[in-house]
């Protein structure tokens, strides 16, 4: 899942550094990725994993890192079974 | 319920029937009584004595701005739904005939209007940060601008505080983390302090703007999570929703980067703002004073007529 999830952010997250150089648990944010970035990536990943991020789970902690965007996935999956 | 009894008038029905306000036939679009501009006046005056003296930078903008410039700055991004984009007919005779024929059966005639090159103001500071950009790197000391504008958003509604076309003024403060927080800093004790002088009940509390959608819903819950923006509310239309009447926001780098802002040092500048919103205002005093400016208390007549 993380694969994926790198390259989604590739595609949509605009950021300014090279997302293959960015550990797992890297901050997002002080890689570059904006507010606005946020949202395109948020509905990038809904589409590519086929889930709907609820509005308690839209803030800026579960996409702050690849290894937090693949938990928040992770429990809205285990959720929606 | 008793069915004959008369029901309480609107706000909004008070004060059309006052003359404060004039009603046009769309909700939202008002005249204004001389009454009511003169109370919009003394507020000014009011915030002037409060902040007059920090130096700010006077510039007035008509109320639209540059297409290009409002489409760089993000608007749509956030707000679509509300903004106000001007279109103006661009066909020959033979359109224009059929234009006429459209406007006369009542029909839709905007399908030949065209996008002209200004949009209407969302915010008082949108028009400033090009021309903030356009001057270079900021001084040591940052900047620091007074501006008022009509502003348009376009949410047509019944509540008097809701206006689509209403006056904003804004202090806006441009430099480094630091001198733009101390700014917000200051005017969140300023401006309580201020309105406190009114005597109007407030209450202060963490907002987020109307951000557009679902995704829209994120943008507003980073937005109150980092505490960006804080409301100073009075109880105008409603006790349980009361109304935004300054309203003091940190926009991080949001504007700096979109615009190539820089501090002196080179670092992308942050800015933040206090608005003010003038009709809300008036509206607030009106509602908790009465429609009698001679009857109001006097320490409130002493603060806006000194």
């Amino acid at each position: 899942m993380k694969t994926r999830i790198r390259e989604i952010l590739k595609s949509t997250g605009k950021l300014p550094v090279d997302v293959a150089t960015l550990a797992d648990e890297a901050d997002l944010y002080n890689a570059g990725l904006t507010s606005f970035g946020t949202v395109e990536l948020m509905m990038a990943l809904e589409e590519a994993f086929e889930v709907e991020f609820p509005d308690n789970m839209m803030n800026r902690r579960n996409f702050a890192s690849v290894a937090a965007i693949e938990n928040a996935i992770r429990t809205i999956q285990s959720e929606h079974v | 319920m008793c069915q004959n009894c008369p029901q309480p008038q609107s706000f909004l029905a008070e004060l059309i029937d006052t003359g404060l306000l004039i009603d046009t036939g769309v909700d939202g679009l008002y005249g204004r009584s001389g009454l009511f501009e003169e109370v919009i006046a003394r507020f000014d005056d009011l915030i002037t004595r409060h902040g007059g003296q920090d130096g700010a930078e006077i510039v007035r903008f008509p109320p639209a701005m540059s297409r290009k410039h409002f489409e760089k700055s993000g608007y749509l991004k956030s707000f679509p739904q509300l903004a106000g984009t001007v279109h103006s007919f661009a066909g020959n005779e033979r359109a224009h005939a059929e234009l006429l024929h459209k406007v006369a059966d009542g029909v839709d005639w905007t399908d030949g209007q065209i996008s002209t090159e200004v949009v209407l103001t969302p915010a008082a500071c949108y028009p400033l940060y090009p021309v903030v950009a356009k001057r270079g790197p900021l001084k040591t000391e940052g900047a620091l601008f007074d501006l008022q504008s009509y502003c348009f958003r376009h949410e047509p509604s019944k509540d008097p505080a809701r206006m689509q076309l209403f006056r904003m003024r804004e202090y806006v403060r441009f430099g480094t983390p630091e001198q733009v927080t101390e700014f917000r800093a200051t005017w969140l004790e300023r401006g309580q302090e201020m309105m406190a002088s009114l005597g109007v009940p407030l209450n202060l509390d963490v907002a987020n703007d109307p951000f557009f959608g679902r995704a829209g819903r994120m943008l507003a819950n980073n937005q109150r999570d980092q505490r960006l923006k804080f409301e100073l509310l009075i109880p105008i239309e409603s006790e349980e929703k009361p109304t935004a009447c300054l309203s003091f926001n940190y926009h991080q780098d949001h504007f700096g980067t979109t615009w190539g802002i820089q501090t002196a040092a080179g670092e992308t500048a942050h800015t933040a703002c206090v608005g003010f919103g003038m009709e809300r205002v008036a509206l607030a005093l009106f509602k908790h004073h009465g429609y009698d400016v001679a009857r109001w208390p006097a320490s409130v007549r002493n603060v806006l007529w000194p």
